[in-house]
């Protein structure tokens, strides 16, 4: 058997202040980034998401060159090379917002996270901080990536766009703002459901169910809905051909369509916040 | 570390429900340091409980849990002051040791030198980039116990931390406990098994169904429990049994053929069977042994008992003779229900 001491080196005596929010968010992102299962995730979602944007910009340029000019209807190069980001972007996302914080309530982390640092609404905001900033980077670089690789290959319509473009900055760095919002407002919904399963359910219902079920409803109804829905939030932001025609009407503006899922987000983060301090966990 | 006497954990009417069960109720007590204090009861008595409201972790109904005078979650550096072990699983599998360990430091801005000093300290570095999916119970528990002496913690708290270990792993951890204890710190740990504490704890804290039991010294406990209980062995059992009720003692047949006999010492035993004209084959006095003592105590308590009332205040355990309980002595404690 070993013998034990527990002697050691002094440590550095302690320092002044206290456990706050500095080191515990160090500490949320060594989480995030020691989980191998997460890294090649997202490592996944940005080729994958490159590559269906790639396809589909591929197959916009053969349609368009195959198309008589007089039936060509407005391409918008920018949306069509961030397809696969916008499809399975949050797909993606929504499933690891969840997991940041259902695998510590799963595998009971949290209590060891919480006897380290038992101020709970610091490990909460770390949290959600290093998430945030780990899923914008992530959306961020696929959204260029697809989007320069797209326009290399819708050159040849003539239609492609670049970033000083109208609406394009907008359009890019708000598909990668929305990919991390839908990750936030999963992580949200975790804090209030505590469960994986069910917490990836209701973010699917929402983002992916929710939309298709809006559009058997009577039309009238269906207009004065879907402005409510989160994910018009990326349709109305990844377009940089926006006309305020028929099609439209009954949307906001495309940060106004933007902000109704901000703010739902942040309104489901505040309670999230509310009842992880509250709740014994 | 400079012993003092102050109490470096204190609970103060400390009562927890969970629906219709109470599973903590107005429990009292202070854990010193430079001593191991054992956290006894049986299962379901509230020891985790306890502990969970002592961390923060659960938030009681009524009283206080405060660790050097303070409330855990206003600890300024926690990890520093506390060392907490609840459930050496509650690891994230795909994460490696040393990035669990690393992710717990950072909280409280440790050095990174730290982890791999407490993982050397526990025995785990060979392991310690592997991750922790696979480990077995007892690598959990040492990677458990490392991440508890991260901080170089002055009060430190295990729950039921031998559990499931092999006896190398128990007894790395008494001694472990020991040497925590004699460095002047403050040691509080949980078991079910008196047997687990006889050779570890100083001091006894006893809880049944949420309730204070026992508080006192391990010395007090082995006193009051034993020296009760004589065997007799004689041809006369009968004889001696009637003359021992007289004399306001109790007599039990023992399971081969002797006599248990309770409430009398030896000496008076002997007289009696000097005057009734009983032959005496053996005459021993039988110190009750402290598992005995601890089911005895908490035989009201026990939320859950498997058997008929006759098996009460036996111990399920192998190598307990059972003439050393029948009948023996019960020690009036204090709190007692």
């Amino acid at each position: 058997m070993a013998t034990i001491t527990t002697k050691q080196a002094p440590l550095l005596p302690a320092p002044s202040g206290r456990a706050g929010f500095g080191g515990t968010l160090r500490s949320e992102f060594t989480k995030i980034g020691s989980v191998r299962s997460t890294v090649w995730t997202l490592l996944v979602l940005f080729a994958v998401s490159v590559g269906i944007g790639a396809v589909a910009s591929r197959v916009s340029a053969t349609g368009w060159s195959n198309t008589p000019p007089a039936d060509r209807t407005p391409l918008d190069a920018t949306q069509v090379s961030m397809v696969g980001l916008l499809v399975l972007g949050p797909l993606v996302i929504v499933v690891l917002g969840a997991l940041v914080l259902t695998a510590e309530y799963s595998t009971g982390m949290i209590r060891t996270s919480l006897i380290a640092m038992p101020r709970r609404g610091v490990i909460y905001v770390a949290k959600a901080v290093a998430f945030a900033a780990v899923a914008l980077v992530t959306s961020l670089a696929t959204a260029l990536t697809a989007f320069f690789l797209g326009q290399a290959l819708l050159a040849s319509t003539h239609q492609s766009a670049t970033l000083a473009g109208p609406g394009v900055l907008r359009a890019v760095l708000g598909t990668a703002l929305y990919i991390t919002l839908c990750g936030l407002f999963a992580f949200a919904a975790a804090a209030v459901i505590r469960n994986t399963a069910a917490t990836i359910t209701a973010m699917i219902g929402l983002l992916f169910v929710l939309p298709v079920l809006v559009n058997v409803l009577p039309w009238g109804w269906r207009d004065d809905l879907v402005r409510w829905l989160p994910t018009s939030a990326a349709r109305a932001i990844s377009a940089t051909v926006w006309n305020a025609g028929p099609q439209n009407s009954h949307l906001f503006s495309q940060w106004g369509q933007f902000a109704v899922f901000a703010v739902y987000t942040v309104v489901l983060l505040v309670a999230g916040g509310i009842l992880v301090r509250k709740r014994d966990a | 570390m400079p012993v003092s006497n102050n109490p470096m954990i204190e609970v103060r009417g400390l009562t927890k429900r969970y629906g219709e069960v109470t599973a903590v109720r107005d429990l009292s007590f202070d854990v010193l340091p430079g001593r191991v204090t054992g956290f006894l009861g049986p299962n379901g008595a509230g020891k985790t409980t306890t502990m969970r409201l002592i961390l923060g972790l659960a938030y009681p109904d009524a009283g206080t849990a405060r660790i050097d005078g303070k409330s855990y979650a206003s600890l300024a550096w926690p990890m520093r002051e506390v060392g907490a072990l609840l459930d050496a699983r509650a690891v994230h599998g795909g994460r490696s040791a040393y990035n669990h360990l690393l992710c717990l430091a950072q909280t409280n801005n440790l050095p990174r030198k730290r982890v791999g000093e407490v993982l050397e300290l526990v025995g785990l570095t060979e392991v310690a980039r592997r991750r922790t999916k696979g480990f077995s119970l007892g690598m959990f528990q040492r990677l458990g116990i490392a991440g508890t002496l991260l901080g170089d913690p002055a009060v430190l708290m295990f729950d039921e931390p031998v559990n499931g270990l092999d006896p190398e792993g128990i007894l790395w951890i008494r001694t472990l406990m020991k040497v925590l204890a004699a460095e002047g710190r403050t040691v509080f740990v949980s078991s079910h098994l008196m047997s687990e504490m006889q050779n570890t704890a100083d001091h006894l804290i006893v809880i049944g169904r949420g309730q204070l039991l026992a508080d006192c010294t391990m010395e007090e406990f082995i006193a009051r429990a034993s020296g009760q209980t004589v065997r007799v062995a004689t041809p006369q059992a009968d004889v001696l049994a009637k003359a021992v009720a007289e004399a306001g003692g109790t007599a039990v047949g023992g399971a081969d053929g002797t006599l248990i006999v309770s409430g009398l010492l030896a000496a008076q035993v002997g007289a009696l069977a000097f005057n009734h004209g009983v032959q005496v084959n053996e005459l021993t006095v039988i110190r009750a042994s402290l598992e005995a003592a601890f089911m005895e105590l908490t035989a009201d308590s026990v939320e859950y008992r498997a058997g008929a009332e006759g098996t009460r205040g036996q111990p399920a355990g192998p190598g307990q003779p059972p003439q050393e309980l029948a009948g023996h002595g019960r020690p009036g404690y204090e709190g007692r229900s």
